[in-house]
């Protein structure tokens, strides 16, 4: 396990040398200049290429490429091009306003995807199966930064029940754990549960139906084991599978939403990388998308852990 | 009981009290808040926020009045004058009195400390960021001087009477509150994110809060050298998402925003807030090529293409937030002048001049025009320009869009037409700001501003308009200057050097307990005029 452990950890470094150098060629290749989050498009030819000089944005690919990658390794991501903030400073605040948002929403879409999933797969077929499975196809179904629009309509401008955007009355910099600030959180993490509480319903009930049909059910019936005794069963086989996908719908919710990011104006890593995308803030785009990415990662390894954790005959390394 | 029950109504009541004491919060349009320490970025959004606001110039401008068009007084120095013996000289004669946000005092060295920031390299404060964002602004200030504690000298490149109105953009933040961070940080560059921070100008407020991306907080300065603010507190918000800013609108969270959609207005009138607007010195145009193959180098075609558009037609999709332009700046202004060819709607004079040029139904001509789909200050540019194609469909012309992102556009059009950049394009859509002269016009219309050089895109190259440019930089009295600046725009017009659409009118959407707030024609506004009830 040790050996399976490293190893993986091991296989991180390929991975974050591959996603740091896809992220800067695709900027490179993508249209636009780096130039003009720094220099406004009315700057005059000489301004800009002595911006550029001193930005090190004159040197070829490849040296540029190295000189970041060369950074990354001491541990600095480089300072952003709009603003000259250190990356990581931005990035960090950002991280932690999407890991608020991605807990929340994930709480909400696991516990009701994994209700409705078993309440689908142990009544198949019934109307319980048939609300459960339209509930689900709806939450992949609905784009969410449409529903998020609509909850604002309905609970922000309508009702005025909840605030429509930001990270709390002032900003999420003093966020604490109050109504005042959770407010603000309800209606983005209402949105983004959506399509994980679809994913994760019809997961949880494709698994427990095979489960219920297999014969071990009907045994432990037999022997006279009834409701919360099968169920615990149940659970036990279906948690490995159901934890995978849960993991990967919550590495999704980590990467944040630039949608519903801007929907809400919530400051986290989505719509980081929104305004670093149009500015083509090259530092900040590279610098989050490998964190998002190394998050990732490390999110498949915690799951791979707790499978085989849960599941003594998934044998790993 | 009585005693408790006013006990919870004063509490209840505390915080109202409290947001009656005058703060204001600001949905902007960025997506970040713009530099605070003292070159804002974020386009003139960030001047009107964290630069106004925050810092003064030697210069500004006249945000005071809706009904005349804006134009430059005095800011940080009271009078200034050319040196008739050598005309790349200034002199500016600094107010007195004046202190930082950290009790400094302002003076020459300040003033000569911050014309360094962006044009010496070698100055220990020297900022490469800064550079990007103010020289482009100021392109012939090459060094100042000190002549005492209160004068200092400006050297131009060239005789430039444009100076004091290019000098608005440079603003003047504190040396000795740069130099007391110096200590504790280990480069300018960190230095400089400290000072943005915490920053240190002149201006009416002063910044008390700024969380990177989500806002900041400036209060009153009771030590303004001019007319003290009216509110205790600005709270400024990035709201890049227009459904996000009209929400948070209607939901109270804020104010006031910037740019309300135009299909939210009528639900943000009808929710009883004020829509505010006015005529906004910015220009949305096609801008022509004038190369060899360009069928737009002919003045009949470009004529031709102005007359037949239906400005009105645009201003109705629009929900009336525009004003069309028949020039780079509107009628009335200084810089107007008496163009003989007069922009309307007239399709048979359209038709004529399109025939004399050689196009007809059997060689219809053919445009290529490169667009974005979105954009600062681009307004509604697909359906505007879906419109436009419509337009010019009654006349024989076909047009043909060349979508580009935004950002890869202002690359374009930094190349010129001649570039391969601009596949073929006969005009490119990009809207501009005509607040000063060499914005407005220079820019466009002097051939040593042809592309890669600034934005003379088209490649245009008339020396009749280069010798009314030489004299425009020329003439030293203001009158004269406006004057010249007038005959520049004039012939410009008279020559459909432009094919003029729209100007901006700023829109803003408003509480009504706002009161006090003065729309400008101007891309500012002054912050310390308005109040909240």
């Amino acid at each position: 396990m040790f050996f399976y452990l490293i190893r993986r950890v091991l296989y991180a470094i390929p991975i974050a040398l591959a996603v740091g150098f896809v992220c800067f060629m695709l900027v490179q290749i993508a249209p636009g200049d780096p130039i003009n989050a720094i220099a406004p498009p009315d700057a005059p030819a000489d301004v800009v290429e002595s911006v550029r000089r001193d930005y090190g944005l004159d040197k070829p690919l490849a040296i540029q490429f190295g000189i970041w990658l060369m950074k990354v390794v001491q541990g600095d991501l480089g300072r952003s091009l709009a603003t000259g903030r250190p990356v990581w400073s931005d990035l960090s605040s950002a991280i932690s306003n999407t890991l608020t948002l991605a807990a929340f929403a994930s709480l909400i879409g696991f516990v009701i995807g994994a209700i409705l999933g078993g309440l689908a797969g142990t009544f198949r077929g019934s109307i319980i199966d048939r609300l459960a499975v339209t509930t689900a196809v709806a939450g992949v179904s609905i784009p969410h930064y449409w529903l998020g629009m609509v909850l604002v309509v309905i609970f922000s401008v309508q009702y005025n029940m909840l605030p429509a955007m930001g990270a709390g009355p002032g900003g999420s910099a003093d966020w604490v754990w109050d109504w005042e600030h959770f407010q603000h959180l309800i209606l983005p993490a209402v949105t983004l549960s959506v399509i994980p509480m679809g994913i994760v319903t019809r997961t949880v009930r494709g698994i427990v139906a095979e489960i219920m049909n297999q014969e071990f059910i009907t045994a432990l019936k037999g022997k006279g084991l009834t409701g919360w005794g099968v169920f615990g069963h149940v659970v036990k086989n279906a948690a490995p599978n159901v934890l995978a996908v849960m993991g990967l719908q919550l590495g999704y919710l980590m990467g944040g939403s630039i949608l519903v990011e801007t929907v809400f104006s919530w400051p986290g890593t989505g719509l980081l990388l929104n305004s670093a995308i149009f500015q083509r803030d090259l530092p900040v785009l590279q610098g989050t998308i490998l964190v998002l990415a190394m998050f990732f990662v490390i999110l498949n390894l915690l799951v791979d852990l707790m499978q085989t954790a849960l599941d003594p005959r998934i044998k790993r390394g | 009981m009585l005693r408790r029950f006013l006990l919870a109504a004063c509490a209840v009541a505390m915080p109202l009290a409290a947001q009656a004491q005058g703060t204001l919060r600001i949905g902007m349009t960025a997506a970040d808040i713009p530099l605070t320490h003292g070159q804002p970025d974020q386009g003139f959004e960030g001047n009107r926020f964290t630069g106004i606001p925050l810092y003064d110039g030697l210069t500004a401008w006249d945000l005071s009045a809706a009904d005349r068009a804006s134009v430059v007084i005095a800011g940080l120095a009271e009078r200034w004058e050319s040196d008739p013996a050598d005309r790349t000289r200034w002199v500016f004669h600094l107010r007195r009195g004046v202190t930082f946000h950290d009790g400094s005092a302002f003076n020459a060295d300040a003033v000569v400390w911050n014309v360094r920031k962006v044009l010496d390299r070698e100055a220990p404060h020297f900022d490469p960021r800064q550079v990007g964002l103010t020289a482009s602004r100021m392109p012939t200030l090459r060094r100042a001087e000190r002549i005492d504690d209160h004068t200092v000298a400006l050297f131009t490149s060239e005789p430039d009477s444009l100076l004091p109105i290019n000098l608005t953009n440079l603003f003047m933040a504190s040396p000795t509150h740069w130099e007391r961070l110096r200590t504790q940080h280990p480069n300018a560059e960190a230095t400089w994110n400290a000072f943005a921070a915490n920053p240190s100008g002149t201006g009416p407020f002063r910044l008390t809060r700024f969380v990177p991306r989500e806002r900041a907080e400036m209060t009153r300065n009771d030590n303004y050298w001019g007319t003290r603010a009216r509110l205790d507190r600005v709270v400024l918000l990035p709201i890049p998402d227009a459904n996000a800013r009209t929400a948070a609108l209607l939901s109270n969270q804020v104010d006031w925003i910037e740019a309300p959609s135009p299909d939210a207005v009528p639900q943000i009138r009808s929710r009883g807030f004020n829509i505010t607007q006015n005529l906004q010195p910015h220009v949305w145009p096609w801008q022509p090529c004038f190369t060899e193959t360009s069928p737009l180098r002919d003045v009949r075609v470009r004529r031709a293409i102005n007359l037949a558009i239906d400005r009105e037609q645009i201003r109705t999709l629009l929900g009336g937030l525009m004003v069309p332009a028949v020039g780079t700046v509107a009628p009335g202004h200084p810089w107007w002048g008496n163009p003989s060819f007069r922009i309307r709607t007239d399709l048979p004079e359209a038709r004529r001049l399109l025939a004399e040029a050689g196009y007809n139904a059997q060689r219809p001509l053919t445009l290529r025009v490169q667009i974005s789909a979105s954009g600062s200050g681009q307004m509604q540019p697909l359906p505007m320009n879906e419109l436009l194609q419509q337009q010019l469909r009654a006349v024989g012309v076909n047009v043909e869009f060349d979508t580009i992102e935004w950002n890869a556009l202002f690359t374009n059009w930094r190349n010129g037409c001649a570039h391969a950049s601009a596949r073929g394009a006969h005009a490119i859509n990009v809207s501009f700001a005509a607040m000063d002269p060499f914005f407005a016009m220079v820019r466009f219309w002097d051939s040593k501003m042809a592309a890669p050089t600034s934005n003379n895109w088209g490649m245009f190259n008339d020396p009749r308009f280069d010798a009314m440019v030489a004299e425009a930089r020329n003439a030293f009295e203001p009158a004269a200057r406006d004057a010249a600046l007038a005959r520049l725009h004039a012939a410009g017009v008279d020559e459909a050097l432009f094919i003029w659409i729209a100007h901006d009118v700023a829109p803003r959407a408003m509480s009504r307990r706002i009161q006090g707030y003065v729309q400008p024609q101007s891309w500012f506004v002054d912050l310390r005029l308005p109040s909240i009830q």
